[in-house]
């Protein structure tokens, strides 16, 4: 008899029925008695010290229950800054945020006073009366300008902006630097953007004075991260903290720092003896949300004549804005990832990460990697119009080949080991998505749409993302006594439907339904130790521990039933929640009643060697990353005389190993398109040179909307990994990844009659006309 | 992002509302909120009382008498969108109105509101200029109606005393077999345009435009009546040339910048796009025979 | 400013509910669901109009519940995403649709998608596929790109249509 097989299956989310009813319960949704609101007061300036904060009138607005500045925050807090994530000595200047600002801000919404109050209307009512005495200092602007001499610092005890500097290459780059035939320069400037999950971030707390204790629900991907900061903060032991992740309404990455926010709302619910709960709102979201990816590129490629790579050198600057909660991660992921499916001949990058008076950045969907694929496609296009080869060409021959896996690059990756590409064939993977997407015909239908005033242009993007990084992500399996089966684990799902692909794997271990598994996610409380949800790992960490956990309980299952039965274990099998004896008519006992053996039924003894429970723990630990890849083609038609561009088709051809649920990868890869398309031609955080940010509402920094994100045709390719017992890799990040070098890289090629060059992303309508009108020269046709 | 508190009161009728609006210290109206409950969530704007139209039922409705439209300042975005008889009148409305927000802002935001609210981009602001309409303001003083050209005082300022309710506004329809256009630029759909151009035009037996009216939306505090343009297509017959130069000569107009749009890009688009109004309009548009 | 809070009692029908209740004058529609009457289903992403996350149904009509005040809904019918599912409990043919076809990832732009569509389809039950995605445009949904959502609207429009025939 075969059972039912759920991994590998698109079976339905057991997410949806209570999503689906306005059942879900998301952090505002959390009705606690006797519950208190809080709004912040916030700089309006990007650089300010401040004297005096006048709290009085606002005290005394109806409602309110108390305000709290800096000083009035318990003595363990005061002085301290918020834990730093990653350290790394290439650091020179760890400076995080303080829970609430005590004498100077340096963003624009950073949090100088909290008012607690029966509603939140009537907390903001009080917000409008604080009185702050500001003495605006000058600003650091954009990266670029604020390590210029002279530039204003972004903290006035810095002398300057410098926050991080390193270095990273292989090879013998001088060499191929003397001997290359061509040397190609190019500038490239990323922009900032941000995640914005419709859901925004938000905090609730309650402390028990009898056993001295915080409870705290946050919307966030990473539990324990919040639980260790709080714990630093608090000076408190870990049982004493903990923290559970209600429903999670989107994540895309900011939802993966420790915020000032979760540590100012469990203090001012320890002494006020009652819940209290700050849900942050979009404009915060705005201010105060990190965001990422303003970075400025100088590159040189060292290049033969037959368009082949010798080497790649150049600088990074990487705007790290007011303070470093994630360290210098980002830029060291953006340079790690620059030679992406390449074979360059050597490499060499300095990177200068330098404070601004913008709101702090953290990873971002795709991590810095956006941006890295974007300057090396479009150094890949580059080359080709330099040399006059076809970009898929240049590619081509650049390619690192499939017998090369696995594949050592040179470098060595954030977790400190060597950069090894486990499997992935990269020509293949470009192969398949321009044969989908027609590339060798497009010529025809460019010139064909040309003839009738229509520009086409077509974009290729390739990439390899390290995905499923370590340390570790755990899982807990128990067979309960009603028989289900439960499973804990660290992993903090924030849409991506963790709980279907976890029961998933546990099913199909234990021979259950997936609808008889119930996996409890995000809380410190049911899962000690957990690392969070980002890098794309989950599936891969988690996934592991489970099907690992899983298989220790099957074996104690079987263990038990074979004492009771008087069988061998190999004769027994886990089908239907039952264990039976193979072939016919074989006995069996149900999973409930072996857990209520195990808990002890008077009288009975334990058979020899059976320890008093049906549950396992494991935490697996990855030994490296593993490399998920896959290729974008984007074709756009542009609109020459307003820079409209709108996206004709999107082909994705996508590796990440074996797939748990086709569907829900689909939506990872259809969803990261869409934000990746964001990237390309819409959101851009707007910020004067002053730091002072522009675009603060969903009218100004435009959101991917349905009308103008096309269905992606996308193709699976499958290059399972060894790394990990399901063979899996991340599948989070891919569809962002490349879409902005792809894209930008079709309106490129669009504009092809008018030579423009496109080194920025994302790139609005207004830009591509002034880049036409620069350019000055006609367009050939009319 | 919560409003600041102020008190809520309940109109019936048109005399409520203007007794109210006499009465009441730092009151604003409240049509169909689309623009203004946003700004009163951000608190950009704070008001003491809060006077709702809405259960007016004397202020809502479309009337067309022969070739005298009038709409009623309640009247729904919606319900002009659906109306048929807008539809075969005058089609242009109806075009416009597609780019009015979405779905769930046109079932409450109103004509009035948007006439009120007076965003540069507002495409109903636009229509109103297309049609050199007349606005009707009502208060405990009487009535004064106040032609679209003496409306606009400045930014987001609309010529209206702070006791007057903008009850109806009105404009003669245009011939039937005239041509039509109506389009802006905006990146996503329901987004303020950063240029929108509608223009409407007739032609007589011989084929030439006797009658035109083009206006640019989102380039001024007001809607910018183009009327070099309109003097120039007059008498000529439609062709590639004459809309090219139409265009460039709308591009000379001033516009307004910002830290996000810059005015000569706006001029740009405003040249490509009175173009294509005006071919789409001249292509619709019938030749009528004055035998 | 005038002293005091100011509050209404309104009467309002929720999902087939008769209700009265105080409210502030200043609540909208969606805080008074939410707050007031814990209903929180409907769900805020921006408060200022655009994000469609708050779309509820005043007497069969999605507005945003973001823009209108819960004063102003004196009087009327209010359906929320709680009032959806068949009477039995059992689904609804769109939330259904929106299971089988994967429509949703974090579930925050959920509500304010079934409700619009919901009215949608009922006066549009030919709609097309570009007009579904103009229907959809006043919603923004950050995780999906849209596709599985448009599915799930075409095949329940189809169904809709089967059901005519
Ligand atoms: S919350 Fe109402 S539109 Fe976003
Ligand atoms: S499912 Fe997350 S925003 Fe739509």
């Amino acid at each position: 008899m075969t059972e039912k097989v759920f991994v590998g299956q698109s079976v339905k989310r057991l997410e949806d029925p209570n999503l689906l009813t306005g059942k879900g319960q998301f952090l505002d949704d959390l009705k606690l008695p006797g519950m208190l609101e809080a709004a912040f007061v916030r700089s309006p300036f990007a650089h300010a010290r401040f004297t005096d904060l006048d709290i009085e009138d606002a005290r005394k607005m109806p409602g309110v229950v108390a305000v709290y500045t800096a000083k009035d925050l318990p003595d363990v807090m005061q002085g301290k800054r918020i834990l730093l994530q990653v350290p790394n000595p290439a650091i020179t200047n760890p400076i995080t945020q303080e829970p609430l600002a005590s004498e100077e801000v340096c963003f624009v919404g950073e949090a100088v006073a909290v008012i607690v109050a029966e509603s939140r209307h009537e907390a903001e009512d009080a917000a409008e009366r604080v009185i702050v005495d500001w003495d605006p200092l000058p600003a650091a602007g954009h990266c670029d300008t604020a390590l210029k001499p002279g530039a204003p610092v972004a903290h006035s005890d810095m002398t300057d902006n410098v926050a991080a500097r390193f270095s990273l290459g292989y090879g013998d780059i001088d060499k191929a630097f003397k001997e290359a035939k061509h040397i190609i320069k190019e500038r490239y400037v990323p922009h900032r953007g941000t995640g914005h999950p419709m859901e925004c971030r938000g905090v609730c707390a309650i402390y028990d004075a009898v056993s001295d204790a915080f409870r705290i629900w946050s919307s966030t991907q990473t539990p324990h991260n919040t639980q260790r900061g709080v714990v630093d903060m608090f000076g408190m032991p870990e049982d004493k903290v903990r923290i559970i992740t209600p429903d999670v309404g989107g994540g895309f990455g900011p939802k993966n720092q420790v915020y000032p926010e979760e540590m100012v709302i469990p203090a001012a619910a320890q002494m006020l003896g009652r819940p209290v709960r700050w849900t942050e709102d979009r404009r915060e979201h705005f201010l105060t949300t990190t965001q990422e990816r303003d970075q400025v590129w100088e590159l040189s490629a060292a290049v033969d004549d037959d368009g082949y790579i010798l080497g790649l050198k150049g600088s990074l600057i990487h705007d790290a804005g007011a303070y470093l909660p994630w360290g210098s991660i980002m830029p060291y992921i953006s340079a790690t990832t620059v030679p992406g499916p390449y074979k360059l001949g050597s490499y060499k990058i300095d990177v200068t990460v330098a404070f601004t008076n913008m709101v702090p950045t953290t990873p971002l969907r795709g991590a810095g990697r956006p941006q890295a694929v974007f300057v090396m496609e479009r150094m890949c296009d580059l080359i080709g119009r330099e040399l006059a080869i076809d970009p898929a060409e240049v590619r081509r021959r650049n390619f690192i080949p499939a017998d090369a896996m696995p594949y050592k690059m040179g470098l060595t990756y954030r977790d400190g080991a060597p950069v090894i590409y486990d499997t992935g064939n990269y020509p293949e993977s470009q192969n398949k998505a321009l044969a989908r997407a027609g590339y060798d015909t497009f010529p025809e239908r460019q010139a064909a749409a040309l003839k009738e005033g229509r520009y086409l242009g077509i974009g290729i993007g390739n990439y390899v993302e390290g995905t499923g990084l370590g340390p570790f992500e755990g899982a807990t399996i128990r067979i309960l006594t009603n028989g289900r089966v439960a499973v804990y684990t660290g992993a903090t799902p924030a849409g991506q439907a963790h709980k279907t692909t976890l029961a998933q794997i546990c099913a199909d271990q234990l021979g259950v339904d997936i609808s008889d598994v119930d996996v409890v996610v995000g809380d410190t409380g049911m899962m000690p130790r957990g690392a969070g949800t980002y890098a794309s790992r989950i599936t891969v960490n988690a996934g592991s521990s489970v099907r690992t956990a899983s298989i220790e309980v099957r074996g104690k299952l079987l263990k038990m039933a074979a004492a009771k039965f008087d069988v061998e274990e190999d004769d027994l099998e886990c089908v239907g929640g039952l264990v039976r004896i193979k072939g016919e008519q074989g006995d069996s006992i149900g999973f409930s009643d072996l857990a209520k053996m195990t808990s002890g039924m008077p009288g009975y003894v334990l058979p020899e060697g059976i320890k008093p429970d049906l549950e396992a723990s494991a935490y697996f630990t990855p030994p490296q990353a593993t490399y998920s890849n896959g290729s974008h083609v984007a074709e756009v038609e542009v609109d020459p005389e307003t820079g409209l561009v709108t996206i004709l088709n999107y082909v994705v051809v996508h590796d990440c190993g074996n797939v748990i649920n086709p569907m829900l990868v689909h939506g990872q890869v259809q969803g990261g398109v869409a934000h990746g398309i964001g990237n390309a031609i819409l959101e851009r955080m707007v910020y004067d040179e002053d730091a002072n940010p522009l675009t603060t509402t969903f009218a100004e920094y435009l959101m991917p909307t349905a009308e103008m994100i096309p269905d992606c045709d996308i193709i699976h390719m499958h290059s399972p990994t060894p790394l990990n017992p399901l063979g899996v890799k991340g599948a989070g990040e891919g569809g962002t990844i490349p879409a902005p070098a792809a894209i930008v890289a079709a309106v490129e090629n669009a504009l092809q009659p008018f030579g423009i060059r496109i080194n920025e992303c994302p790139i609005l309508p207004q830009r591509i006309v002034e880049l036409i009108d620069a350019a000055g020269t006609d367009k050939g046709e009319e | 992002m919560k409003p600041a508190p102020f008190k809520y009161h309940r109109a019936e009728t048109i005399n409520d509302a203007t007794g109210m609006l006499a009465s009441l210290d730092n009151a604003r109206l409240l049509s169909g909120g689309q623009s203004l409950m946003a700004m009163m969530n951000l608190r950009y704007v704070m008001v003491d009382h809060l006077i709702d139209l809405n259960p007016v039922s004397e202020l809502a409705g479309i009337r067309i008498d022969r070739d005298r439209v009038e709409l009623g300042g309640m009247t729904r975005q919606r319900t002009m969108l659906e109306s048929d008889e807008i539809a075969i009148r005058a089609p242009v409305i109806r075009e416009a109105l597609g780019f009015v927000g979405h779905v769930q802002t046109r079932n409450r935001g109103t004509v009035g509101g948007s006439l009120a609210h007076m965003d540069p981009a507002a495409e109903l602001m636009g229509i109103a200029a297309l049609y050199d309409a007349e606005i009707t303001l009502t208060s405990t003083r009487g009535e004064r109606t106040v032609s679209i050209a003496d409306y606009p005082m400045g930014y987001m300022t609309p010529n209206i005393e702070p006791d007057e309710i903008l009850t109806r506004v009105s404009f003669d329809l245009w011939p039937q077999g005239h041509g039509y256009d109506f389009r802006e630029f905006a990146q996503r759909h329901g987004d303020f345009a950063v240029v929108g151009v509608g223009s409407q035009l007739t032609l007589d037996d011989k084929g030439e435009i006797d009658r035109a009216a083009v206006v640019l939306i989102g380039v001024d505090d007001g809607p910018v009546r183009l009327n070099d343009v309109e003097e120039a297509l007059i008498g000529e017959t439609p062709s590639d040339d004459l809309f090219r130069a139409a265009g460039s000569m709308a591009a000379k107009q001033e516009m307004m910048g910002d830290a996000l749009i810059t005015a000569d890009y706006r001029k740009r688009v405003a040249d490509a796009f009175v173009r294509r109004s005006l071919t789409n309009a001249a292509a619709r548009a019938k030749e009528i025979s004055h035998a | 400013m005038p002293d005091g809070k100011h509050t209404r009692e309104i009467n309002v029908v929720v999902n087939g509910e008769p209700i009265s209740a105080a409210v502030e004058d200043r609540y909208s529609l969606a805080d008074f669901l939410r707050k007031v009457i814990g209903l929180t289903g409907t769900h805020l992403g921006c408060e200022h109009g655009v994000c469609g996350a708050c779309t509820v149904l005043v007497n069969g009509d999605a507005v945003r519940g973001c823009l209108m005040l819960a004063v102003q809904a004196e009087g009327c019918e209010v359906t929320t995403i709680e009032g959806l599912a068949n009477a039995d409990g059992t689904l609804g043919k769109l939330q259904q649709a929106f299971m089988d076809n994967y429509s949703l990832q974090c579930g925050f732009c959920t509500p304010g998608i079934l409700t619009t569509l919901t009215a949608y389809l009922r006066d549009h039950p030919d709609a097309d596929e570009p007009e579904i995605r103009e229907a959809l445009s006043g919603n923004i949904c950050r995780c999906t790109g849209y596709d599985t959502i448009v599915k799930a609207a075409l095949s329940v429009a189809a169904e809709m249509k089967g059901a005519r025939a």
